[in-house]
């Protein structure tokens, strides 16, 4: 068993829990994923990271509370454990010597952005860290971010803080100005990276996205993650979960995300 | 001489109407007269030849015949020599490939039912209570690592402990098991038998550690700084796909997926428990091998009115053994044989509706030995679907051989080994069961498993690579 050793609403609906967790404190690295499930009935469910403490053992994800699995997850208190946090999964980024790299979050993508823009910049990269909100209530970790950007660029949805719109507008309009970017990663909602790899695609920036798909195991063995990318199957868990957004098929990604929409429903009314 | 019975005692079985609305075990097994009964059939050869047959070469006719003196206790004693998992074996062995294709009645009649047989004595042992702890070795200070937690693994553990080596097993999953937990449907194999066959091996000392992933958690370079020896057992976990037009739409399932939500995440039990699964009117599952079998029947309990299998080749050619698909069809599961998907089409949300079949003929028999099938042009018809369950075979999930510099693999991305040994191409590093064979069955992860213990001993002793 695992246990909480820390655990936060950053805003509502986006909740942050802290494992102690010291295999996959000691291995994690920025773009790897965990799977984590609260007990005996409960599902395997996949989260980014949102930071790790290699000294003390413990691990932190953000996550967004949609549905009953989450809901359990966001009930945990303090001292509480869970069946299963399983980890590091998936590839990590490569970090290297890109130049200007655009980290891009939102939703539980902020927290998540928060370690690849960390060691982005460490690596000794300039670094425009872009986050986004529906309103200004919904944004946290902004200091934090900060601390590792070369600047910060907020967006809302309502114009109540920083600019008005999304990290995708943005883009668009630095890319339009000139400005030299020569990297993008972006994590959060599907809809966001979407629109980011729209954003950049005309301008030939290479895009990464964390895709986020329903997942069982997350070791290759389910095959319920499969993604297209430039036109060939992958399996997120293995293969990803970064890949090239402007070859994603965002399509199929939307689509298999809402595979057991009406599973949902069953499920919340028997909660 | 006694003159024997020419058919194989029955087992006693749910009738098809009823077991297809739960997942309780099929067949019933025997009750101690009819053990007793079915053991008089053996002829107890003086060189028994269905020895040969057993990969792990159990003592059937000693077995047996303690059978037939009702002393149950040593029955399972002999089992259990060769074979930790005789409550496993008994159900799900091809025996019919192995002892019982070996032995001397087969020649005239039915041959004696070795599985029904050892399965008796194995339930019996389970009624009695916690399973006698073997005469364990001295400790001998040395200490293995085994990877994964199926057949091949357990098996390992189990022989390795009993002869005084320290041993942990690594487990990817929450529960440990491997195929026996995530694949094989509780009506075929329950959970708490494998459950139990788990706990016997704690209770002999064999450490075990779930929800650790070995190439990512921990590497195999890791294991070896801590341990004298490693064994990887992680099976054929990456599920193939047949790259066809609209094969990624909703409600098209692997079989290793489709089997996984519904056993090891209970998705039968859904919303008790929190993991869905698709329920379709009309389930379809693509393949001819016991997994299909697993995977049409698994349709049936969660609700399905019709489930079909398609084949690409005719009845005569499927892998699956005979008992699944003689099962199947008492269940009415429904054949397409000579037939097979070259597209699906879905809804506007993405959904499956239908698949696009051709139509097949047998031309020459290929590597395999089976007659090939050749594609009928132009013969496309289309069948409605609701789900779809894709079951045409596995490959060794590459996690290991990926993150494992120096160990070689084939062309399968299999781990290749000494098959006598179990040795890999790295010192120190054993492997055996599916990950090495690709996709197999148990018994022969088994068989592979209790080689690969012996030569361990051998280099734990010597050193010699």
């Amino acid at each position: 068993m695992i246990q909480i050793v820390d655990r936060s609403m950053l805003v509502p609906n986006i909740h942050l829990l802290t494992l102690e967790a010291p295999l996959v404190a000691s291995k994690i690295q920025p773009g790897h994923f965990v799977i984590i499930k609260a007990n005996e009935k409960g599902e395997r469910i996949p989260l980014t990271v949102a930071d790790w403490n290699r000294e003390k053992g413990t691990v932190s994800c953000a996550f967004m509370q949609v549905g009953r699995s989450t809901r359990k997850l966001a009930a945990l208190k303090m001292g509480d454990e869970v069946e299963t946090f399983v980890g590091p999964l998936g590839k990590a980024i490569d970090i290297n010597r890109f130049g200007t790299v655009a980290c891009v979050g939102g939703c539980y993508g902020i927290g998540s952005i928060y370690p690849v823009a960390r060691a982005i910049k460490s690596a000794g990269n300039r670094v425009v860290s872009l986050i986004e909100a529906r309103s200004r209530f919904l944004l946290y970790w902004e200091e934090k971010i900060r601390q590792v950007s070369d600047a910060l660029i907020v967006s809302t949805s309502d114009g109540s803080k920083g600019e008005k719109g999304h990290n995708s507008d943005r883009l668009r309009e630095m890319l339009g100005e000139g400005q030299s970017i020569d990297l993008v990663v972006a994590i959060g909602c599907t809809f966001m990276m979407y629109a980011v790899s729209e954003a950049t695609r005309s301008f030939g920036v290479k895009t990464i996205v964390s895709l986020n798909p329903i997942m069982v195991d997350g070791t290759g063995m389910c095959g319920a993650c499969r993604v297209e990318v430039g036109g060939k199957t992958k399996f997120a868990c293995v293969d990803g979960p970064d890949f090239d957004g402007h070859e994603v098929d965002w399509g199929l990604v939307l689509a298999r995300r809402k595979a057991y929409i009406r599973h949902e429903t069953v499920s919340e009314e028997a909660s | 001489m006694v003159k024997v019975a020419s058919n194989k005692t029955k087992m006693r079985e749910q009738p098809p109407e009823e077991r297809i609305r739960n997942f309780e075990e099929v067949p019933y097994g025997y009750s101690m007269e009819e053990a007793v009964a079915e053991a008089n059939r053996c002829i107890q050869c003086k060189k028994p030849s269905c020895v040969q047959g057993c990969p792990v070469e159990i003592n059937i006719p000693e077995f047996i015949r303690l059978i037939k003196e009702g002393d149950l206790r040593n029955s399972i004693r002999v089992l259990k020599e060769t074979n930790v998992l005789p409550a496993v074996c008994g159900r799900v062995c091809p025996q019919e490939e192995q002892c019982e294709k070996y032995c001397i009645l087969a020649k005239k009649m039915e041959p004696v039912a070795i599985g029904r047989l050892e399965r008796f004595a194995a339930d019996w042992e389970a009624q009695q209570g916690d399973a006698e702890i073997p005469r364990m070795k001295k400790p001998t200070g040395k200490r293995v690592a085994v990877v994964g937690t199926g057949p091949a693994g357990i098996t390992v553990a189990g022989d390795l402990i009993q002869l005084g080596i320290e041993v942990t097993m690594y487990e990817a999953l929450h529960e440990a098991g491997g195929v026996l937990v995530y694949g094989i449907p509780e009506f075929r194999l329950p959970k708490r038998i494998v459950a139990r066959e788990i706990a016997h091996v704690c209770r002999m000392g064999v450490k075990l550690i779930k929800n650790v992933v070995i190439g990512t958690s921990l590497t195999v370079d890791d294991l070896l700084k801590e341990y004298d020896a490693v064994f990887i057992g992680s099976g054929a976990g990456l599920p193939w796909f047949m790259e066809i037009p609209g094969e990624n739409l909703n409600n098209i399932y692997s079989a290793n997926e489709y089997l996984t939500r519904a056993n090891l995440m209970k998705a039968y039990r859904f919303p008790e428990y929190d993991t869905p699964i698709a329920h379709g009117k009309v389930v379809t599952t693509i393949g001819g091998g016991n997994v299909a079998m697993d995977s049409a029947r698994t349709a049936l309990r969660l609700g399905a009115k019709r489930s079909i299998v398609i084949y690409r080749r005719s009845r005569n050619e499927m892998p699956a053994r005979d008992e699944e698909i003689h099962h199947a069809e008492e269940e009415g599961i429904v054949f397409h044989f000579l037939t097979n998907p070259v597209a699906y089409h879905g809804d506007a949300l993405g959904m499956v509706q239908e698949v696009e079949c051709l139509r097949m003929e047998l031309g020459e028999p290929d590597s395999s030995g089976r007659r090939r099938p050749i594609p009928i042009e132009g013969s496309n018809f289309r069948i409605p679907v609701d789900v779809v369950v894709v079951s045409i075979g596995n490959s060794p999930n590459p996690l290991i051989p990926n993150t494992t510099p120096g160990l070689e693999t084939g062309k399968w991305g299999n781990i290749i080994i000494d098959e006598e040994t179990g040795r890999t191409s790295k010192k120190g590093v054993f492997a055996g069961g599916d990950v090495a064979s690709g996709a197999a069955t148990v018994i022969s992860a088994m068989g592979a498993g209790k080689k690969a213990a012996k030569s361990i001993l051998q280099y734990l002793r010597d050193g010699k690579w």
